[in-house]
């Protein structure tokens, strides 16, 4: 019974109370430059999630299996960056073939997502708090989902930022990051929330 | 390298201000200037890989296959990064304490890699150490600024709001407004010079 309310907290954390963007300011490259538009922040989100998730259950298998054993722990910041990088490579011809239509409305953003923080600072925390194989995918998804309900908010409170006059020094990523530092504060209000 | 390509170089951590006017490399930028000695050693620490990363890759700029330049950037990267790691946890052991999960994810700064592609990847090894030089110190006085500011803010009005995250997107978001203003004006000026100058000849 204790895991599973350990697995709701490592969710709820996850996607409100720790967000990735908004709490521990991890993955702002993205989140400031792909949120103007909703519907690329729809499709850069779910990407970012499928990758953060399996980037951080390979790099879960490939530490406690193989660099832990033989203690090679060291090695890690190199060996998770070929992973992220060689999976996000895997998923850009993967789309290719399958769905071309979601490869040419992401393509850009595809390769930007290997030096997204938030993929590579997910696995370094995954391995650091010694989570088992199920926490760690869940981990994963839950912050995936955070990153994604994030771009989201932006891209549709920018959006509508497009119409309004703002003073001409705050144009673009001033107006961008107030704005983000607001968004912050709201979700500081789910700082309370806590299962355990 | 003729004089007036030196002075470019030199003077791009300014003119092309990886912080504020790149907009590069935010995630350590906001989330460790909650204080003025995170902010510095972290910088450096971005510096120190920065310059060395700019070194390699343009000294072994001709043997790296076009095909895999970027795998290979990232590998050198990579392997400064751990090498930076491995120092400071083993002889600033409290400083690792603090921006050690940072310290990392410098292996993702863009700024480092954009440098690699744009600038390393295509000139000669003196021009990128400088170039190296000049964006790493560009950086680092900006994230230094930026702690300097939100510690002096934190320390006139209490703790929990510039010392979090929400302090540093504002605090970021309205320096970068009154340095555009400030370029802005100095645009302004020089125009209206020049045009005087002309007026008279």
């Amino acid at each position: 019974m204790d895991y599973f309310v350990g697995i709701i907290s490592i969710v709820i954390s996850g996607i409100l109370t720790n967000n990735i963007v908004l709490n521990q300011s991890i993955g702002i490259c993205p989140f400031l430059g792909v949120s103007k538009k909703t519907q690329s922040a729809v499709g850069m989100g779910l990407a970012v999630t499928f990758v953060i998730t399996v980037a951080s259950c390979v790099c879960w298998a490939l530490y406690t299996f193989v660099l832990d054993p033989l203690s090679i722990g060291y090695l890690s910041t190199i060996v998770f960056i070929l992973v992220i990088a060689s999976l996000v490579q895997m998923l850009d011809i993967v789309l290719k073939k399958l769905s071309p239509a979601l490869y040419g409305s992401l393509g850009v953003y595809l390769a930007l997502i290997t030096t997204n923080c938030a993929v590579l600072g997910t696995a370094n925390s995954v391995i650091s708090q010694g989570l088992d194989f199920f926490q760690t995918l869940m981990t994963g998804v839950s912050i995936g989902i955070g990153f994604t309900l994030a771009l989201i908010l932006m891209a549709g409170i920018r959006e509508k930022q497009e119409l309004y006059d703002v003073p001409r020094p705050f144009v673009g990523f001033p107006l961008a990051l107030i704005t983000a530092g607001i968004m912050a504060m709201a979700f500081y209000g789910f700082a309370g929330l806590s299962f355990t | 390298m003729t004089k007036e390509e030196f002075k470019k170089t030199a003077l791009g951590g300014v003119v092309n201000n990886p912080v504020f006017v790149l907009v590069l490399g935010m995630c350590p930028t906001i989330a460790k200037s909650d204080n003025i000695i995170n902010a510095v050693s972290l910088g450096l620490c971005t510096a120190f890989v920065l310059i060395f990363s700019n070194v390699i890759i343009s000294a072994l700029r001709k043997l790296i296959p076009d095909k895999v330049h970027l795998p290979a950037y990232i590998i050198i990267i990579a392997s400064l990064v751990t090498f930076v790691q491995m120092f400071v946890s083993s002889f600033l052991p409290e400083l690792n304490d603090s921006i050690g999960a940072f310290i990392s994810l410098i292996t993702v700064n863009c700024i480092i890699l954009g440098r690699a592609e744009a600038f390393a990847g295509k000139n000669k090894v003196l021009p990128s150490l400088i170039d190296g030089v000049s964006m790493g110190l560009g950086f680092v006085a900006s994230i230094t600024l930026l702690g300097a500011v939100r510690q002096l803010l934190t320390m006139s009005f209490g703790s929990g709001f510039f010392d979090k995250t929400m302090g540093g997107f504002i605090v970021l978001g309205l320096m970068m407004a009154v340095f555009n203003a400030i370029f802005a004006a100095a645009k302004k000026h020089a125009a209206k010079k020049t045009a005087l100058i002309e007026r008279r000849a």
